[in-house]
């Protein structure tokens, strides 16, 4: 692999992850819906261009594609996911 | 303790200080910051004239326990957000920021070791944030740093790692193109040898953090797998040019 190459991990949406969940969601689970790898969300891939894609390390099936649009974040998930969030 | 949505801030250089000759590390005093855990990280964000955007994301440097947020951040040539914080920011300058963010690639001294932390470059950040906090809170777990940098004069925190080694904390570095002058350490890149050497060995499960350009991270934690390392035991953070 070259050393610039143009992916990062999962550490770096957690910021958004934030924003759209209000919660921490690096450490969280999430199964591939293709090949059924659970793996903290920081231990998958992320693609940053346009919008964000975050895809499995193990067979790159997209785990989560969200664009950030003027007003709204429009945000696609697959696989399953487990979230934990603050109760009000 | 439920954390609120994150939010904005902003923030107000106090200090710079020049690490090396392409980094530096913006000292902040952070109105409301809820503290963070070692190992976290923040969003920056810059607003041109015009409404245009450009956000990155950059380690923590300083230990939870100290007064301050400090951020070390690396120069990249063609970067968007880097060359404006290191070149244009100065004390009294204003950023805005949100944070802390991630839980994965984070340790407590509560968390326990041994520890093996391994730095490509600037990914030593995050890094000496758990070297910093272990120091304040007097651990003495068993740790094992790797530094890997391409030449002495662009190793972080030089002096201040020197003078916190001991006491548990074994600090080596490798050198990928300039070994200084008598240097008979490691020089080369980061190997299966080198990893045995510096341990803690696999029997003695430590936890691994790993942080530095995706390619060095991928390689690195790789290696350690190879060595018997549990994979669920390696936390890695991998930063690129897309990060600058």
């Amino acid at each position: 692999m070259s050393e610039d190459a143009r992916w990062l991990d999962g550490n770096a949406l957690g910021g958004l992850l934030q924003e759209l969940f209000g919660a921490e969601m690096t450490a969280a689970p999430h199964t591939c819906q293709s090949c059924g790898t659970e793996r903290p969300v920081a231990a998958h891939r992320v693609y940053l261009g346009a919008g964000t894609v975050l895809r499995c390390p193990v067979c790159e099936q997209i785990a989560l594609v969200a664009a950030a649009l003027r007003d709204r974040h429009v945000v696609h998930l697959t696989g399953a996911w487990r979230m934990e969030m603050p109760r009000p | 303790m439920a954390p609120a949505r994150i939010a904005w801030r902003l923030a107000a250089v106090t200090d710079v200080i020049v690490e090396t000759p392409r980094a530096k590390t913006l000292v902040l005093d952070v109105p409301g910051w809820p503290g963070h855990v070692a190992g976290q990280h923040v969003d920056v964000r810059l607003t041109a004239e015009d409404g245009y955007q450009a956000q990155r994301s950059y380690s923590i440097a300083s230990a939870p326990e100290d007064a301050t947020l400090a951020l070390t951040v690396e120069r990249l040539e063609d970067g968007e957000v880097s060359p404006y914080l290191t070149d244009e920011l100065g004390r009294g300058d204003e950023l805005e920021l949100r944070g802390p963010i991630g839980g994965y690639f984070a340790w407590r001294s509560g968390d326990g070791g041994p520890l093996l932390l391994v730095a490509g470059g600037s990914g030593l950040v995050p890094l000496m944030a758990m070297v910093r906090h272990r120091a304040a809170q007097s651990s003495t777990v068993d740790t094992r740093l790797l530094v890997s940098a391409r030449s002495s004069d662009e190793v972080l925190y030089r002096d201040e790692l020197a003078g916190l080694a001991g006491g548990g904390l074994a600090v080596h570095q490798t050198f990928t193109r300039e070994p200084p002058a008598g240097w008979s350490g490691f020089a080369r890149r980061v190997d299966a040898d080198m990893l045995r050497h510096v341990g803690p060995a696999p029997s003695q499960r430590p936890r691994i953090f790993i942080c530095g350009p995706t390619a060095f991270v991928e390689r690195a934690g790789d290696l350690l797998v190879g060595l018997g390392h549990d994979t669920a035991a390696i936390h890695l953070e991998r930063f690129g040019p897309t990060g600058g």
